[in-house]
């Protein structure tokens, strides 16, 4: 045995538990929450001998006898209420009709006196190869109607992808919300960090340690904590409001809270920190005679900060931007406890549907749509990053 | 020369802390003035003033007649040569030499010119696209020379520029601002501690301690003829001896040590007779023999070492009261410990310095 191979092995002993907490914390529930959006058992379980029979079928035909015993067989055999319920939701959602179809053919099966010969006979409905179309498309394991519906995309009767009606595109909409209210988070968070990290940088002992406490100290207080206090100040009568009158600005009290405004007051400043300390560590590495060097060469302050300041501390205000606006579009509390109806952000659906509704698909579907966007804006950012490091 | 510059009562204070003490100097057009002392003498503040980086807390300083202190940094129209260099990391060679040429609104193609002349100098015309942290730190400085002279400026200020270079290339490089100033006819005030540099370059040298000018003049001036205890010794290396004066004769003196000595000096400023002083004798002015020599001061020694130091023989000489310390020429004979010899040197060779 080789000195090497037994420090990889000691190595990889010491890496264990992090290895364990990851596949176990990380890795495995992010996969079960993607898995949840594509998987769809709740027909294939239910009917297993249709299956089988359903495979040969060309899809036009009329319903032939071997394919209505098979069902009829399938659904005598079911004695789970609750994953009949699934299953007729599940049919019912991709062909209206479904759910009375499916009560009047189940309570006339379990008509022991009188068994019907065939589907058909129960009820005429059973001829048409719609209802047929929608078991067999449903029979896979797998679908795509949870992340096509995450985008406010279907199939429509024919298998194409085309967009739902408005009254079902709510999704888009929550999206397009979601990312808007990043962004003036993001803007909001530049506009107040960028300027404060370059005072903090410039000043040294006490004050800049107070200035940097000072953004630290609430990232140490929790979140709950620190939403709950913009609730109490942004109220009709809180603190804010009552300041404002008692200085004379205003007269009638403004709408600070359950609106965008309370959202993006309260979101800023939770996610300051993530702005300002990413600037910061760019700044201090910034050698502090630049900016004397550009004025005696005859810059305007103004100009040797567009000049100098600005495009070397870009890197930083981008690391930051990209922080608070990945940290802004998966927001939660804030805007479930001061937004109003038209503020809530996507992370308030995908609770909806995991908790509310028990959908774990369309939870996972806009799970993974958050994801990827994530995903998608870091490889960006990375790309930017690197081609200025290639640049130097 | 007519005066260019001119410190009118410069007081500056950090804090509690008086960095630079009711200054003044007067500066001409076309003159090197290094401005030479220890860390913390206010040399660099003094600096700083005149860049505009820092306000003087009382005083003026005046540029070709006027007023320049409120005049902001930029529009004093100074080169700044710093000693970490301060290049743009973010811009190329060319871009950070076009810089001042773009902030005063010149055209793009006489900017390319001038550019380009500015970099033939330094000697750096084939870096132009290279990045700063692609240079040697020779190079950089040249750049930040280039950078600093591109744009024709009124006065060059440089702040200990050739301190992080090593000793060869600081050498190079102090022959080379030397040529430049007398190519160009610049107006160069320079900040250093490193006394040899000051020689080399300066029209003059003005020598700070505690923020106060100790001595200005030539750099024969200040190093032949120190005025204070404090030049004597930071410029250089020199023997002070203690004695008092016995009588004083136009630009001599008669100086009597402790041993009974008797020391004939030059003298400068005002000394009275029955005044204790010192002798400042430098040490490659020592001729050493065996035999007495006539018609110069002669002090009795011994040898207590001898240290070759290459280019010159160092030997520790000790006679009853004081030691001192000669250093001969390399074709002189060496003198092993022990030998009793006698320290010669003309009066013109030492100097009385009131303590």
């Amino acid at each position: 045995m080789s000195a090497a191979s037994s420090r990889t092995r000691r190595s990889l002993l010491l890496l264990a538990p992090l290895l364990f907490f990851l596949i176990g914390f990380f890795v495995w529930p992010l996969f079960s929450m993607m898995s949840q959006s594509v998987s769809d058992p709740a027909v294939l379980r239910l009917l297993p001998r249709s299956a089988e029979v359903l495979a040969d079928w060309d899809r036009n035909s009329p319903p032939t006898i071997p394919m209505q015993t098979a069902l009829m067989k399938d659904l005598k055999a079911v004695n789970d209420d609750q994953a009949l319920g699934d299953m007729v939701r599940r049919l019912n959602s991709a062909r209206s009709g479904f759910r009375t179809l499916m009560g009047k053919t189940t309570s006339a099966l379990k008509e022991t006196a009188n068994p019907p010969v065939d589907l058909v006979s129960i009820d005429k409905r059973w001829e048409k190869p719609e209802f047929w179309l929608a078991i067999a498309d449903a029979l896979s394991p797998y679908t795509d109607r949870n992340l096509l519906a995450a985008v406010d995309l279907g199939r429509n009767a024919a298998g194409d992808i085309e967009h739902l009606p408005p009254d079902q595109s709510v999704n888009g909409v929550i999206l397009m919300r979601t990312f808007w209210i990043a962004a003036l988070v993001t803007f909001a968070c530049v506009c107040i960090g960028f300027p404060y990290a370059i005072i903090a940088a410039s000043l040294d002992g006490w004050k800049r340690d107070l200035m940097l406490g000072a953004v630290l100290l609430p990232l140490w207080t929790s979140l709950l904590v620190r939403t709950a206090a913009w609730f109490i100040l942004l109220q009709e009568q809180g603190l804010i409001n009552d300041l404002l009158r008692a200085i004379g600005l205003i007269d009638a009290p403004l709408a600070l809270i359950f609106n965008r405004t309370g959202v993006i007051i309260a979101m800023t400043h939770v996610l300051l920190p993530f702005m300002v300390l990413p600037i910061y560590s760019v700044l201090i590495t910034i050698p502090k005679n630049l900016m004397p060097a550009a004025a005696s060469l005859g810059a305007h302050p103004l100009r040797a900060f567009l000049r100098v300041l600005l495009p070397l501390s870009l890197r930083g205000v981008a690391s930051g931007a990209l922080l608070v606006f990945i940290s802004a579009i998966g927001y939660y509390i804030t805007p479930a406890l001061i937004g109003g109806p038209s503020d809530q952000m996507i992370s308030s659906i995908i609770a909806f549907y995991a908790t509310g509704s028990a959908n774990w698909g369309m939870a996972g579907a806009l799970g993974v749509v958050l994801l990827v966007a994530t995903l998608l804006l870091y490889s960006v950012y990375a790309r930017l990053s690197s081609d200025e490091v290639g640049g130097r | 020369m007519a005066e260019f510059i001119r410190f009118d009562r410069i007081t500056k204070f950090y804090g509690p802390l008086c960095v630079v003490e009711n200054l003044d100097l007067g500066i001409g057009k076309g003159e090197f003035v290094s401005l030479l002392g220890p860390s913390g003498s206010g040399k660099t503040t003094l600096l700083m003033m005149l860049a505009g980086f820092e306000q003087p807390t009382a005083g003026e300083i005046l540029l070709d007649g006027t007023s320049i202190n409120a005049v902001p940094t930029y529009k004093r129209d100074m080169g700044v040569v710093f000693q970490s260099y301060a290049l743009f990391p973010h811009m190329s060679v060319g871009d950070n030499i076009a810089f001042p040429l773009q902030m005063r609104g010149i055209g793009k193609a006489g900017i390319d010119e001038r550019v380009k002349r500015a970099l033939d100098m330094v000697q750096l015309s084939t870096l132009s696209d290279r990045r700063p942290s692609q240079l040697s730190g020779g190079q950089q400085q040249r750049v930040a020379l280039a950078r600093a002279l591109v744009f024709e400026p009124r006065v060059v200020l440089m702040d200990e520029p050739l301190g992080a270079l090593d000793k060869q290339l600081r050498e190079q490089m102090q022959l080379d601002i030397r040529d430049l100033h007398r190519r160009l006819g610049l107006t160069i005030v320079f900040v250093t501690h490193d006394q040899s540099e000051a020689l080399t370059m300066s029209d003059r040298v003005a020598v700070f301690n505690k923020g106060k000018i100790e001595q200005i003049g030539t750099p024969r001036q200040v190093y032949d003829e120190p005025a204070t205890r404090f030049v004597a010794e930071f410029i250089g290396e020199t023997n002070l001896v203690e004695g008092v004066v016995e009588t004083v004769q136009g630009a001599e003196a008669t100086v009597r040590l402790p041993s009974g000595a008797q020391i004939v000096s030059a003298v400068s400023g005002s000394i009275a007779s029955g005044q204790s002083v010192f002798l400042s004798i430098r040490p490659e002015r020592v001729d050493l023999s065996e035999t007495r020599s006539e018609g110069r001061n002669v002090l009795e020694t011994e040898v207590t070492d001898s240290v070759y130091q290459g280019d010159h023989l160092r030997v520790q000489l000790h006679n009853a009261t004081h030691p001192l310390i000669a250093k001969l020429g390399r074709r002189s004979r060496e003198f092993p410990p022990g030998t009793k010899v006698f320290a010669a040197f003309s009066a013109g060779d030492c100097r009385v310095i009131a303590p």
